[in-house]
């Protein structure tokens, strides 16, 4: 060991420890970093996927892309998956953290009941919601609404409620995720925090405004940014919940990251995808990096 | 324990390459006895997969130099899969593509065209159904098929009799279709459909019905003689979307995604009539102790008569040279001989490619077949060259008129502008 100095136990420690994380670092810049380059550079091609030359056009696929009105259909859809089902799911997750904080008993049962949903393959969560929204005579909710004499709703084949049921599926199936990350956030808090405010005689609504909430704005700006990237890439549902994953009626429900899938890989118009995902990719890089200026003010 | 569980698991990891390196052994072997192997790809359809295993054994038989090796994949990412391979460089020899992707692929030089010595012209377009032209581009055909498939309405014979109509006449024209399609509609109190008169999936086989048959029927055509600019944009079209229309608004015969889809809705006896192909005997007959229904030609108005047709052709890829050439072009052959086209239409429901066969008496006078065959005889099959985005518009269009109150005549136009957005898109490059 002493003839060895350079090469402490601490040091060959280190060593291996490079060594092992450079399996996941290549992988990440052949699977991940290169293809997103790439993408850069395709957005400015006419590639076609079949066709051996790719021709370099210049802005051409982003000037065409502002004349796209399907694009800002499903820009403008994109953002309402957004700003609708965010909110909506980690105002839920919340409250259903806070109650499953105060049960004493049996909350291993709740927990595991609203987790479930989130551990579930997206796949089959969309099917089974799409047939759930059919009309009479399959769909269980219609069945329900006209068993009961009230009139039926169209759910996926209106141009107004297609959205908002998709959305309703998606809040489901992840409000588990929100639930046990605020969870663990309230377990986290110091149960100092709460004793002095008792000792204080707080009542109940000024430890969640004073103490609760406050002490769990890290974990909202993890589930923030980690929800929004999820919601803007928002795909399988709308793919899964819509005949043959045309985002209908009339591209009402249709996302970016499914107009992108559509062109690349049933238009084969791999340059003018390619653009878009650029643009998807300034958006989330944008939202991404407001965040993380709050999250720095925070320390 | 531990290290034996290591052990193991690197043994699992390594094992299939040592499979794989035998495979490529065996390859080898064949190779050196002076045997040409070819590739065969076609999309997964249980029926397609097994009698195309039979016909490459008929075939090996005949051509004992020659090996075929088919490879298949699943329907719905087979055009990607196709697609993606091309700039790997790897793929098929001979390819099953549908007709509609030709454009693609012609244009981007992976099909060559066929040999003019061994499929001449002129034999081609005497002996095939003039639809095969679909795969002829700049006066070269680039692909051929085994069999082509058409439409024909299909009706529940049950629901006929149920709605005091003669469970054995079907509809003649399109306006007696209508009539007993509002017959067998039942709807509840709130108007929700408890069974529907009759399809309206355009996103099924109903957009080909709009398209070349009312268009055709209200006076019109779909396309211009090259099918490079829509006029469909004309009274005919604005009459054929109203037509159409009218069936969910003022008729009330039904709904589009009635059930999900227009096949589960007549499956599960809940639909009077639909138009489908061919290709649907197969899932309609392996209900037949439930579902009791008759095909017949597609009803008629104005007194024209038109039908769709489609076809699944193959073709040669560019990369195959020489020998391989060679082995590809004599299996080519096989598979558009009358004898392979005679096996496919009972195994597989499609009909045969060249005309005097199909319309042989025994396949032409047949009750099931019959009609999909009699009606090959006037179908157009349209030169898509985007069928996804093409079969959107007019999706579109419907969507326009129900839920957004448009004019039918708005919504055609709206439409035929989309669909030349496509068309010219191909045209310009």
């Amino acid at each position: 060991m002493a003839s060895r100095p350079k090469f402490s136990v601490e040091r060959n420690k280190q060593f291996w420890a490079y060594i092992f994380l450079a399996v996941p670092i290549l992988f990440y810049v052949v699977i991940r970093f290169y293809p997103t380059l790439f993408a850069f550079y395709l957005s400015f091609t006419d590639w076609d996927i079949v066709s051996t030359e790719m021709n370099l056009v210049g802005l051409k696929n982003y000037r065409e892309l502002f004349g796209d009105s399907v694009f800002w259909i499903t820009l403008k859809n994109t953002i309402k998956y957004v700003v609708w089902g965010l909110p909506i799911s980690l105002l839920l997750g919340f409250v259903l953290a806070y109650q499953i904080d105060r049960v004493k008993t049996g909350d291993g049962l709740y927990k595991a009941m609203y987790f479930i949903p989130y551990i579930t393959s997206m796949v089959a969560v969309a099917w089974v919601w799409r047939w759930l929204y059919q009309p009479v005579p399959i769909g269980v909710f219609n069945n329900l609404l006209s068993s009961l004499g009230l009139p039926t709703l169209a759910f996926l084949s209106s141009k107004t409620q297609a959205l908002p049921s998709i959305l309703a599926t998606t809040i489901w199936a992840d409000l588990g995720f929100q639930m046990i990350i605020f969870l663990a956030g309230i377990k986290a808090i110091s149960p100092s925090l709460f004793e002095a405010a008792r000792i204080d005689g707080a009542n109940e609504g000024q430890v969640l405004l004073r103490i609760t909430l406050p002490q769990l704005k890290p974990t909202v700006v993890f589930l923030l940014i980690t929800g929004t990237i999820r919601y803007l890439r928002i795909f399988t549902q709308v793919m899964n919940m819509t005949y043959q994953g045309e985002g209908g009626p009339l591209n009402s429900t249709k996302p970016l990251v499914l107009y992108i899938y559509d062109n690349a890989f049933k238009s084969f118009k791999m340059g003018y995808a390619a653009a878009m995902t650029v643009v998807l990719f300034t958006l989330i890089l944008i939202v991404t990096l407001i965040q993380m200026v709050v999250t720095r003010d925070e320390k | 324990m531990k290290k034996s569980m290591l052990v193991v698991l690197m043994l699992l990891m390594v094992l299939p390459f040592v499979f794989a390196a035998g495979g490529q052994e065996v390859k080898a072997d064949t190779a050196k006895q002076d045997v040409t192997e070819i590739v065969y790809w076609q999309y997964f359809y249980e029926t397609k997969k097994d009698l195309m295993d039979k016909l490459i054994v008929m075939f090996e038989e005949r051509n004992p130099d020659i090996k075929v090796t088919q490879q298949t994949f699943p329907y719905e990412n087979y055009n990607t899969k196709v697609a993606s391979s091309v700039p790997s460089g790897q793929g098929p020899n001979v390819i099953n593509l549908f007709y509609g992707w030709l454009p693609l692929y012609i244009d981007s030089g992976y099909l060559q065209p066929l040999p003019e010595s061994v499929f001449p012209n002129a034999r081609i377009e005497n002996e095939f159904f003039p639809l095969v032209e679909a795969a002829k581009f700049d006066g070269k055909y680039y692909a051929l098929p085994t069999a082509v498939r058409s439409l024909a309405l299909f009706w529940n014979k049950d629901l006929f009799k149920a709605a005091g109509l003669d469970p054995e006449v079907p509809p003649k024209t399109m306006d007696e279709m209508v009539a007993f399609a509002k017959k067998i509609a039942k709807t509840d109190k709130s108007g929700n459909y408890l069974q529907a008169g009759m399809s309206l999936e355009l996103r099924g086989q109903m957009h080909h019905v709009v398209r070349e048959v009312l268009v055709r029927q209200f006076g019109g055509t779909p396309y211009n003689a090259d099918s490079s600019k829509v006029t469909y944009n004309s009274q005919a079209g604005y009459d054929a979307l109203k037509w159409f229309t009218d069936l969910e608004t003022v008729h009330k015969v039904g709904i589009p995604q009635y059930m999900t889809d227009d096949v589960t809705a007549f499956s599960a006896g809940k639909m009077g009539i639909t138009i489908d192909g061919s290709f649907r005997l197969g899932n309609f007959n392996k209900l037949k102790d439930t579902l009791h229904y008759g095909v017949a030609e597609l009803p008629e108005m104005n007194g024209v008569k038109s039908n769709f047709a489609s076809f699944w052709a193959n073709g040669i890829t560019s990369t195959t040279q020489g020998k391989e050439l060679e082995a590809s072009i004599k299996f080519l052959e096989f598979l558009t001989s009358d004898e392979v086209m005679a096996m496919w239409l009972p195994a597989i429901g499609e009909l045969p490619a060249k005309k005097a066969l199909a319309l042989k008496d025994e396949f032409k006078n047949d009750p099931t077949y019959g009609p999909f065959i009699r009606g090959l005889e006037y179908a157009q099959a349209t030169k898509f060259l985007d069928e996804n985005a093409q079969r959107m518009v007019w999706i579109n269009a419907y969507d326009e008129v129900v839920l957004n109150g448009k004019s039918p005549k708005q919504a055609v136009d709206q439409a035929a502008a989309e669909e030349q957005k496509v068309i010219d898109a191909y045209y310009a490059k």
